[in-house]
């Protein structure tokens, strides 16, 4: 025990003197959320949308005008007077289509119920998604505004129909996935790193001729990465619930429990890199290609991976982020449940067992 | 039995053969060199004793350990130190002895009394909060050579710990190494210098891989063969060459000089006219008593 503190408290002080390192622990989570956080709601601005109106009245072009003069929405360069709204989206002109069909200006009058049509362009979610939801914003806006105050609200819905990806998934997705990335990254890339630097540098050679296991080596070294990873998990939870708004429902007991099994996964791997590699270069190519990338673009994260050719879904099944990512979403959004997240965490469980045993048996205690 | 033992000895990478049934015996209390030049095998000698290399074949022990399968017994007791330096840049001086105190389980009253200890032959006292990347090259050997002396081994490897490093540093260097042997402390160090090997109880001559001789320094320079001149001239690339273009004649340069030896079986008398042809003169030849290095030099040569 009292070796794994040395062994630790070493690597911590490598860690603060090391630029570096710092910017990727401290620098780059924060960076990250706040990219991907922003490109997420600048996305969502200026949606391009397309109107078929059918009754062509004063009101529709009222609700039309509405559309426009938000700052959610904008005209198609080409005004095309097409009737058919899937060529619209499959020429990718607009992200949307409305169809007011006849009758509005009547049941807008009679305060009868009406149906606005919307045909989204679902292959791009985020945008999807924000697309009802400002819509029925404006709707909703001016449906209040034509009534005098005191009388009932006619009850204007917009029936939507999601072209491409039906099963439509919310932006606030995004940041708790992005926990998944930063967490592969401080434990895989930073362990691989420090490990190959060991042997670069040749202080590996003097460790191991003296009285410490190679798994305590692994586990001093890799202890204050755990640390890291947690405060890191933890410091973009507080981020997005404070820029970015997004809730957190569930358990974070649940959450920490996968989040260490997903972490040691991560850690597995990057002790596997540095076995296999001999420079923090090469560690770092090697780690940022194996993980982070997978991590990326195949967990579900920003594709879905029902969409992929058979080869990469099946590639998708050993990425650890995948079933993080489904665990981490389920927890936070949803509220989710040992009992729902069963599957996932018995995959993570597995994979994690899989990885660190063999990281543990490839780990070498000789240097040639 | 010898506290060292390293019996037929053999590695090769990728098919390249870095040492070849090499076999020699350290006794307890013993200064062993092993000397020779870069990639003669010194370091996979050094490393296989360390347990950081699997020989192909032979096998190796210390204190009746085997090196392979026993290395953890031989742990408590081996203090190495790598060729390079293996110490971590960006820990002071203080914060490298607590750590190797740390692993080696030196900690408390006993590590500060260690500490002091060290301090005391390496001077590095006032350096202590210094990061060990701003030491010079004299002080990070002492600094390494502290950290792997922190747990008071029996054994102490060395690999190259002068290389580098300026004379002075080198000097008071091996008077450490000989401070210990005094208290008993067994060391095998490699060396390129053939000066160092005139500290050390026994040396052992490699070159390719194999062990050319082996002996006490003294009496090393005895199996060279022949008799050796010292040339009194000049000692320029072309009287070198010149002279080596004589089959019989080997010649190199020696400080102002250049020492010449006649090869097996030739004597002075039987290239003499080929020298006065050339235009030395043969007064200017005179026997002297090889050292070291002519000695290495000559069994390097027929090997």
């Amino acid at each position: 025990m009292q070796k794994l503190r040395f062994l630790a408290q070493k690597e911590f002080r490598h860690i603060l003197r090391d630029p570096r390192s710092l910017v990727i622990v401290v620098v780059m989570p924060i960076m990250m959320t706040f990219l991907y956080g922003y490109a997420i709601s600048l996305d969502v601005d200026n949606i391009v949308i397309g109107v078929i109106d059918y009754d062509r009245t004063d009101e529709s072009q009222q609700l039309i005008d509405r559309f426009y003069n938000s700052a959610y929405f904008s005209k198609p360069d080409v005004n095309s007077e097409s009737t058919d709204p899937e060529t619209w989206l499959l020429s990718s002109e607009a992200k949307a289509v409305m169809i007011i069909k006849p009758g509005f200006a009547g049941s807008l009058r009679e305060r009868s119920d009406f149906s606005l049509g919307m045909i989204v362009d679902g292959s791009d979610n985020t945008v999807a998604a924000a697309v009802q939801n400002y819509a029925s914003a404006v709707v909703s806006k001016y449906a209040l505004d034509q009534i005098p105050v005191g009388r009932d609200i006619p009850g204007i819905t917009i029936s939507t129909q999601v072209l491409y990806n039906p099963d439509l998934e919310s932006s606030h997705f995004f940041v708790p996935g992005l926990v998944a990335i930063i967490l592969m990254m401080i434990s895989a890339l930073l362990t691989s790193i420090t490990i190959a630097r060991e042997k670069e540098t040749g202080t590996m050679e003097q460790l191991l001729t003296a009285p410490v296991t190679p798994v305590q080596i692994i586990i001093g070294k890799i202890l204050p990465y755990v640390g890291l990873a947690l405060l890191d998990g933890i410091l973009v939870l507080v981020f997005a619930k404070i820029v970015f708004g997004v809730p957190f429902v569930g358990s974070y007991l649940l959450l920490l429990a996968f989040g260490l099994i997903y972490v040691s996964a991560a850690l597995s791997i990057g002790i596997l890199i540095s076995s296999l590699v001999k420079t923090q270069q090469v560690a770092m190519m090697f780690a940022l290609v194996t993980t982070l990338l997978p991590s990326v673009m195949l967990s579900g994260l920003v594709f879905a991976i029902r969409n992929m050719p058979p080869v990469l879904q099946g590639l998708a099944q050993i990425v650890p982020a995948k079933y993080f990512v489904t665990v981490i979403r389920g927890i936070m959004l949803k509220g989710a449940g040992l009992g729902t997240l069963a599957l996932n965490g018995l995959a993570l469980l597995l994979l994690m067992a899989f990885l660190m045993t063999v990281a543990a048996r490839k780990f070498n205690t000789r240097i040639d | 039995m010898s506290f060292v033992s390293v019996q037929g000895l053999g590695k090769s990478y990728r098919g390249v053969r870095a040492v070849n049934d090499f076999t020699f015996d350290v006794r307890q209390g013993e200064v062993y060199a092993l000397v020779g030049p870069d990639g003669a095998g010194k370091s996979t000698v050094i490393r296989t004793l360390c347990g950081l290399i699997d020989s192909d074949t032979g096998e190796a022990s210390i204190n009746g350990f085997d090196c392979r399968k026993q290395f953890n017994h031989i742990k408590p007791i081996l203090g190495y130190m790598p060729q390079v330096f293996s110490l971590y840049p960006d820990l002071t001086v203080t914060e490298n002895l607590a750590f190797y105190g740390g692993i080696y389980g030196v900690v408390g009253p006993e590590y500060l009394e260690r500490v002091e200890y060290l301090y005391r032959f390496s001077n590095l006292k006032p350096f202590a909060d210094r990061r060990a990347q701003a030491l010079s090259g004299g002080m990070k050997q002492k600094l390494a050579l502290s950290c792997a002396l922190m747990h008071q081994p029996k054994i102490l490897i060395l690999d190259e710990p002068t290389t580098g490093v300026d004379p002075l540093s080198r000097r008071q260097f091996w008077e450490i190494l000989l401070q210990l042997k005094e208290e008993g402390v067994t060391i095998i160090v490699s060396t390129p210098y053939m000066d160092e090997v005139a500290r050390a109880d026994r040396a052992c001559f490699v070159f390719r891989g194999e062990k050319l001789a082996e002996g006490k320094p003294a009496e090393l320079p005895g199996l060279f063969e022949g008799t050796l001149y010292y040339f009194d001239g000049p000692p320029t690339m072309e009287t070198i060459d010149r002279l080596n273009r004589l089959g019989d004649i080997r010649a190199r340069r020696f400080g102002g000089g250049v020492h010449v030896y006649l090869k097996r079986g030739i004597t002075l008398d039987e290239v003499t006219p080929a020298l006065s042809e050339m235009g030395f003169d043969i007064k200017d030849f005179n026997p002297i008593k090889p050292d070291l290095e002519d000695c290495f030099i000559q069994l390097m040569e027929e090997s």
